[in-house]
Formats: structure tokens, sequence, C-alpha cells
């Protein structure tokens, strides 16, 4: 600094490096308010499609047309649909299925990002260069046209649509996670892991990866939201999953018809959707908070 | 008859509220300049250097208490409204910051920024306006002051923009200029010339100068007194003469030390041991005793030593100084 | 800077070659035999063969590559439903998409800029708690639904704008609602970020200690260096509307190429579709590079040689 030189407490610097692991990441999630009201909705959102179909107090599927377009009252709180079917139940019901495409579609980005951004950012040179202006072009396309296109090709079902999310989302992951492989790769236990002859498919695996995984950690929480919207916004085309299986967007492409007799319909399922897409972007928001301190404004 | 000082700090006392306690930035700050003197203010990293002149032009917005005074031709600039205070700065003070790359506003010229601060406080006309830009700069010796009007700050070097800082600083002719650490982030060289200007800029207008340093060779260089301070005090003050020949308080003694000499080899650099005080709970008494060499337990702990005189130019704050032989007598202001 | 336009341009050639061929190429990647699929169900093998010979099926890849490029700009591609050249048919939603977009943007930024500049100077008030809920719920909000939603209020209850249809200057007001009020939070929430770090820098504070007002500093200084990087995003912005217009035009019945692209998923349309993508695609790739040139005419700093 300047003349005037003070002795560096050198205790503080090794605690430092202790604690700037996951205790401290948690210690910072449990000060962010909105962090942990969005880890208790994707908690809710978690339990409920887990163990959904137990608790639903009607079938979700079965029609009883006796009782159909009832508003909601106290044997059925957010109303009956079309065919009589309760719309609690099948909004308990639609989670189950927004989970399950959701969770295995980013998976599956995640997978094939980490593949792609490792082998760019480890690599590079021309397959860096290569890799990336492929990743352009899939970047060119507005994301639901590429999930329509490939729903039209492939036809709709979960497993489709869990193909069409992972591709339109793996290109900005491939992009984070090179971004990070790059700052990491240049580390001194990097540098001596290739010194003392580690295969690089060692050094990726077990050196750098797991140095790099933040940024794509919390790209994953906010890819969930992402995830959950997209596999709506297909529904409502009518592209989603197929008849009678409960789905949000499906739902509310249903209730598209019956605004003014029956506007319940469109109401719940969107604000199970808006909730858990929320509580998504708030736990991510409050993960890159604490594992980017930095980033954080103050 | 008691001449007028241009700048008079009155035991100023600045706190902020922070979410681990109260900071206790400023406890007791005098300082005075004089018209057409150049004074150092001096001190460590955190001492509150910074805090001090901020608090002069009022641009602090976070601080929970401010008391004492801030006296400025015998105006206190603290009970000024926030409009009146509009008009002080930039026209009557107005401050160099350390860092040239960061201070000018990126996304105009050079000439939009000097007469934007022109026109608004000396009444001009974009033309006069843009003719005054041209004349402060040539004043700052920038060659092709025509041409760098219309420059981008990022077209310029280091030293270029903190000649363009100095010459925004003397554009509507201010009685007091406060340079905070001007030279910290340039070349030696560069820094030379900078502070070549300032002192040439006081003798041809005639202007104050406060310049924050924690560089004792810039005060040596251009200073004609020097206020040194430490932990929200300022504990010593003198003319360049008396602090570089005659220090008495330990902490001054201490600095000029840590000065490295340039023609000797030295094993290790002098430094004062200890760290700079926490200021949420900084040490009872006078704040420097747990570094200082001449502590005596029960009298530097007890109670913040009072200001004493030593010469009509020199004060301090210490119950232990180095006197010099033959002075006894201690004298309370 | 000439350079960089230059090179900024250049770039546009393997990503339009790129875009195009994966475009051509979603009629291979369909299982079963593409004249199959055209012909429809119970087609004769001579129906099939035709079909191949005027379809160029029958000629190598690259040729048939060729000529689906000429006969996008020639209109010769046509509809395989309706038998119309596509040219003609997508134009005129084309217009209705670009309107759309282009009246959600100025929502999404005027919106956008207003409540994120607010919010960063009144930061931790009411008003910025209140500007950033709205902007975290926008972000979190389909787009269909906030759609049924105006609707609901808008058209079933206060009955003062309609529910559909491209009639006159109200139609658009809902539809450009929906598709900009999500787009206004991202805006917002940048704006935010961007205007507080520019409140920040060291500019700002010589900017105050120069007695320049406080106004002046937040509306001049501040606001030109935070919105540089708004104005990207407010382009980036346009994909995220090429992407919501396909919702919002399917809940208003609003005429334009999203809606025409889900029309043909439905009727196996595959040529539509993949002209529309690659028109939609296209449009995107070219809004972005504008944007790009755009922010280093914005920022003096990119603007050198």
């Amino acid at each position: 600094m300047g003349s005037v030189t003070t002795i560096m407490d050198e205790n503080k610097n090794e605690k430092l490096e202790r604690y700037s692991t996951l205790r401290v990441v948690l210690r910072r999630m449990k000060r962010n308010k909105g962090g942990i009201a969005g880890l208790i909705v994707v908690l809710i959102y978690f339990v409920i499609a887990v163990i959904g179909l137990w608790i639903v107090p009607y079938h979700p599927d079965e029609p009883d047309f006796e009782s159909a377009l009832m508003p909601p009252n106290p044997k059925h709180p957010f109303g009956t649909d079309l065919f009589g079917r309760d719309v609690l139940s099948r909004v308990i019901a639609g989670a189950r299925t927004s989970f399950t495409i959701s969770i295995f579609a980013v998976a599956l980005t995640v997978f094939i990002g980490l593949v792609i951004g490792t082998i760019a950012g480890y690599v590079g040179g021309w397959v860096d260069e290569v890799l990336m202006r492929f990743l352009d072009i899939f970047m060119a396309f507005p994301e639901i046209l590429l999930a329509i296109a490939i729903v039209a090709i492939l036809g709709p079902g979960k497993i489709n649509i869990v193909i069409a999310i992972a591709v339109f989302s793996f290109p900005s992951f491939a992009r984070i996670t090179r971004a990070s492989v790059i700052s990491v790769k240049s580390n001194d236990y990097v540098e001596a892991a290739k010194a003392i002859g580690e295969s690089d498919m060692s050094i990726m695996l077990r050196y750098i990866l797991p140095n790099a995984l933040s940024p794509v950690v919390v790209q994953a929480t906010l890819r969930m939201g992402t995830a959950i919207l997209t596999i709506s916004s297909l529904g409502f085309l009518g592209l989603g999953v197929k008849a009678p299986e409960a789905e949000w967007g499906t739902e509310l492409a249903m209730a598209r018809s019956y605004l003014e007799s029956a506007p319940w319909l469109s109401i719940f399922p969107g604000i199970a959707i808006v909730l858990v897409v929320l509580g998504f972007n708030f736990l991510g928001d409050a993960l890159n908070d604490a594992l980017n301190p930095r980033l954080k404004d103050r | 008859m008691i001449k007028l000082k241009l700048l008079e700090i009155r035991n100023l006392k600045v706190y902020f509220n922070t979410e681990e306690g109260i900071v206790k930035a400023l406890e007791d700050v005098n300082l005075e300049i004089d018209k057409g003197e150049i004074l150092g203010l001096v001190g460590e990293t955190g001492c509150g250097k910074s805090v001090t002149v901020l608090t002069v032009l009022r641009l602090l917005s976070n601080a929970s208490t401010i008391s004492g005074q801030v006296l400025f031709e015998g105006q206190d600039l603290l009970k000024l409204s926030e409009k009146e205070m509009l008009k002080i700065r930039g026209k009557e003070i107005t401050m160099i910051f350390q860092e040239p790359m960061t201070s000018l506003n990126p996304v105009f010229t050079v000439g939009q920024q000097l007469m934007d601060v022109i026109q608004l406080h000396m009444n001009l006309d974009k033309k006069r306006a843009l003719e005054r830009a041209i004349e402060v700069l040539k004043l700052v010796k920038l060659p092709d002051p025509d041409y760098i009007v219309n420059k981008y700050p990022h077209e310029l070097s280091g030293g270029m923009r903190q000649r363009v800082m100095i010459a925004m600083a003397i554009s509507c002719e201010p009685k007091l200029i406060i340079a905070d650490e001007p030279t910290t982030a340039l070349d030696v060289t560069i820094q030379a010339q900078i502070l070549g200007i300032l002192k040439h800029l006081k003798e041809q207008l005639g202007v104050s100068i406060l310049i924050i340093t924690h560089n004792l060779g810039v005060v040596a260089q251009i200073c004609d007194r020097v206020a040194v301070m430490y932990s929200g005090y300022v504990i010593e003050t003198g003319t360049v003469a008396e602090i570089f020949q005659h220090a008495v308080h330990p902490y001054t003694r201490g600095l000029l030390k840590a000065i490295p000499p340039i023609e000797e080899k030295v094993e290790r650099l002098n430094v004062i041991p200890g760290n700079v005080p926490n200021l949420i709970t900084p040490p009872s008494g006078c704040r420097f005793h747990p570094r200082c060499e001449r502590y005596k337990d029960g009298v530097c702990n007890a109670q913040a030593p009072s200001l004493r005189q030593l010469t009509e130019t020199h004060t301090y704050m210490c119950y232990n100084p180095y006197l010099p032989e033959g002075v006894v007598e201690e004298v309370n202001v | 800077m000439r350079s960089f336009i230059i090179k900024r341009l250049l770039l546009l050639i393997p990503i339009f070659f790129g875009v195009s061929v994966l475009c051509f190429l979603i009629l291979y990647f369909i299982p079963g035999v593409p004249a199959k699929i055209i012909a429809g169900e119970g087609a004769t093998k001579e129906d099939i063969e035709n079909i191949r010979v005027v379809f160029g099926l029958d000629k190598p890849l690259y040729v048939q590559y060729l000529r689906f490029l000429r006969g996008i700009f020639t209109g010769e591609l046509r509809s395989i439903k309706s038998g119309e050249s596509i040219l003609k048919e997508i134009a005129p939603r084309y217009v209705g998409t670009i309107q759309l977009a282009f009246s959600s943007i100025i929502i999404s930024s005027t919106l956008g800029i207003l409540l994120g500049v607010l919010a960063a100077v009144y930061k931790n008030s009411w008003i910025d708690n209140l500007a950033m809920a709205f902007a975290l719920i926008g972000a979190s909000t389909p787009v269909f639904w906030l759609g049924l939603l105006l609707i609901l209020v808008f058209a079933v209850y206060l009955k003062v704008l309609p529910s559909g249809g491209r009639e006159g200057f109200k139609s658009i007001i809902l539809p450009a609602l929906t598709l900009g009020l999500p787009s206004s939070a991202i805006v917002a929430r940048l704006t935010r970020a961007s205007m507080l770090d520019a409140l920040s820098q060291d500019y700002i504070r010589t900017a105050l200690a120069y007695g320049i007002p406080k106004r002046k500093v937040i509306f001049k200084y501040a606001l030109k260096n935070a919105l540089i990087p708004v104005v990207t995003v407010i382009g980036l912005q346009f994909g995220f509307l090429l992407s919501g217009a396909v919702l919002t035009e399917s809940v208003f019945g609003w005429p334009g190429v999203g809606r025409y692209i889900v029309d043909a998923v439905f009727s196996r349309d595959y040529v539509v579709i993949e002209v529309g993508i690659l028109i939609t695609a296209m449009t995107f790739v070219l809004v972005n590079t504008s944007v790009d040139l755009l922010y280093a005419v914005l920022d003096p700093r990119l603007r050198k040689g």
C-alpha cells in the first residue's frame, strides 16, 4: 500500500480459506429471506410431486359429469372442470407431470452442456472455435420455436418434451461451463496435475469440473423455472402431454374457452405455475448471491 | 487582529451506523488552511482523511452523526442547505480524485464535462464556456487543448486525465482545491509533473490546496504545512520543517522512520507494529496507545489527550511526546 | 470501428448458413420418408413417387437445399395444405408479428427503464421493493396465462377491450401488454442493477463534488452509462418476444408468424414449419447483430479506430 506497512494477520487468511466452503454458502443462504422462501416453495413442490397422487381428494383423471363446471365450494375448493374433475386434484397431479419432465430435461441439459463446455474450455483452439460456432447456430433460434420444431418432428409426449427443452437449453449451459472451466484451468493445481503427468480425462473430472460447478448449479436452478414454463407453454399450444394426464398448461388451454362461464379454471393452474417458477427463481438468485458474493449489489 | 482562515475545521466528529455497530470514523478533527497555502493531510489508509474532506463538501450521505464546525470563510458549511452547498461545490471548493481512470465520465467528452461545470457556475453561454474549457486545459499544460476537448477520457493517458481533472478543478476559479491522493495511481515521472502543476497553480492563481496523501515524499515536495491523522484524530500539525525535523508525536516519528531511504540498502523496511485500530471498538484513551513505544499505563489508555501547542504553528495530541530538549512546559490550547 | 462492423457482419454468413441448413434438415429428421408424410395417408406408390419428383426429393441433398433456399425467395415453395405460395401467406403475418413485437418492446422498455431507475434511485425503499416484486413475478409468469388474466379483466369483466382478433388500435393493446409486461420485468431488473452500478462509480462522485444537481447527475451522468447494457438486453428481449409472440398470438388469435407455425404443426405442413422457423430465426439473428452494432455506437470506449 503506502510507505506505511502493517503486519498481516496470517492466521486470518488461513481461516478465510477454510470457511469459504459449503458452510459459508449455507450461512449466506440463511440470511437471504427470498432464498429461504424459494427453497420452501421448491421443497413443497417436490413433496407434492412425489406423494401428490396419494393425497388428492379425488381421482384427477376420472370424469364425473354430474358435478361439471362447479365454482369453488367446500367440496371442491378450486372448483371442477368441464368433465367434473376436481381442479385441486388436477393441479396436484399437474405438479407431478411438470416435475418429472423438468427434472429430466434439466439433467439432460446439464449433462450435454457440461460435456461440450468442458471439452471446449479445456481443449481450446479450433475444437473450441468449432463447438462455439455450433452453439451459435442453436442460439439463433428463439427458444420456444426450437421446442415446437422438435415436438413437431418427434410428436408430443413426455420424452420428446424433455429432448425439446434440452436442445434449446444446452447452449447457454455449455457457454457458462466453458467460461468457468477456462477460469479454473489457469489455476496452479491444474498446472501441477499436468506436470506430474495426469491424463487430461482425470484432470478434467477430478480438478476442473468440481471447481467450475458453482455457476452451473445456479443456472440449473434457474433453468428448472424455464423448463416448467416451457412445458406449460407447449401444453397450452396443444403440444404437451397426452390427455387425460393433468398438466398445468393443458388445463389452461381448455380453460380458455370457459373464461366467461368458469373463470376459476384459468386461475388456479396459473397460480401454481407462477409460484413454482418464482420459487426456483428466488432460490437461484439466492444461490448466485451465496456462491458469488462479489457480484451481489450492496 | 485575528486573521480569518480560509477553512477551519473545529472538533469534527463523524459516525456511521453499520450492521456491525457504530463506526467512529472521526472523533475530534481540527484543521485550518490559510489562503494560498498547501496543506498536506497524511495518515494510513482508514484513518479518516477521506471522510474528513468528504464531510467538508457534505458528500457523505450515510453518516449517522456529524458534529463540530466546518468554517469556510467564516461560514459553517455544516449549517448550509443542500441548495446552498451546490454553489460551494465546484465553485468555491473543488476536488481532484485519486483515480484519474474512473473519475471522469466515460460517455461524455472532456469538453462536455468541463463545460457542464463551467456553465453551471460561471453563467457563460456555450461558446464562452468552450473557450474557458480550452483556456484551463492550457493552464494545466495539456498539449493541443483544441483537440483534447473533443476526446473521450479513455482516449487519454492517466497523466493527461489527471490534468483534465485539475483543469476542471480550477475552471471556476475556486478558493480551495482538495486533492485526494492525486498522484497515487500515476507513474513516478508523471507524479512529479502533476505536483509541479499544482504548485505552479498555487503560485499563479493564489488558490489554497489541501492535499491528502500517505506519501511523505509528496508532502516534502510541495506542502507548506502538514497535518497527521490517526484513527479519527489529527494528532500533530506543523510546518513541513517542524514535522520532518522535530516531530513530537510517536506516531509521526514512526511514519517518518517508515520512509524507505533511497541511498542505502536496507534489510527490512521499518514498520509500526500492530494494525490500524478497529473503528467500531477503538482503543480507549489515545487510540494509538496499543502500538505506541512510549505508552504509559493508566495515562494513555484512560482518556484521549487534548490538543497541545508547542509553537504558534506546531500542535499535537500526546501525553508523552518526544519534546525537544529544554522544553518542558506544555500549553493546553 | 469499421473493422468491428465488418467482422460482425461477416459472422452472419456462417450463422445464416447453419440456421438454414438446420431448418432444411428438419424434414429429414422426421422418422419415415418425407414424401410419404407429404402425400398423406392412403397415398399410392405413384402418388409418393410423384411427390418425390415434384419436391425434388430424388435429387442429391445439396441440390434440394439450394432449391429450398431459392424456393423461399421466389415464392415457389408452397404450403402442403393450402397449396398457396408460402411467401405470399407469410408476408402479412410477418408484418403482424413485427407490429406486435414492436408495440411490446415500447411497453417493455419504457416501463422497464422507468421502474428500474426508480428502484435504483430509491434503493431499499418501498418503491424499490414493489418494483422488484413486480419484476420477479413478471419474470415467472407464463405469457399465455397473463394473456388469459388480461382478457378476463379487460374483456370479460370490464368489457373495454376486445379479447382477440386484429381490428383497429384497441385490439393490439392486450396482446402488446401480454408480451410486454414480462419482458419489462427483465428490463427493470437489469436497469436497476446497471443504474446502481453506475451510481456507485467514481465519476458520479466527481459530478456531485462539482455541484451538479442530483437530478441531473441521475438522469444525465448515470443514466447514459446505465443504458448501454440495457439497450443490449432490450435487443435480446426481441428473441424472447418472438418466442412469446407464438403464445400471445395463440391466446388472442392474432394473425402472426407464430400462430402460422403452430397451425402448421397440427396440419403437418412441414414446409411451412421450416420456412416459418427459418424466417423467425433470421430476424432474431439480424436484430441481435444490430444490437451489437448499436452498442458499439453508444459506448465511446468501443468506438475506437
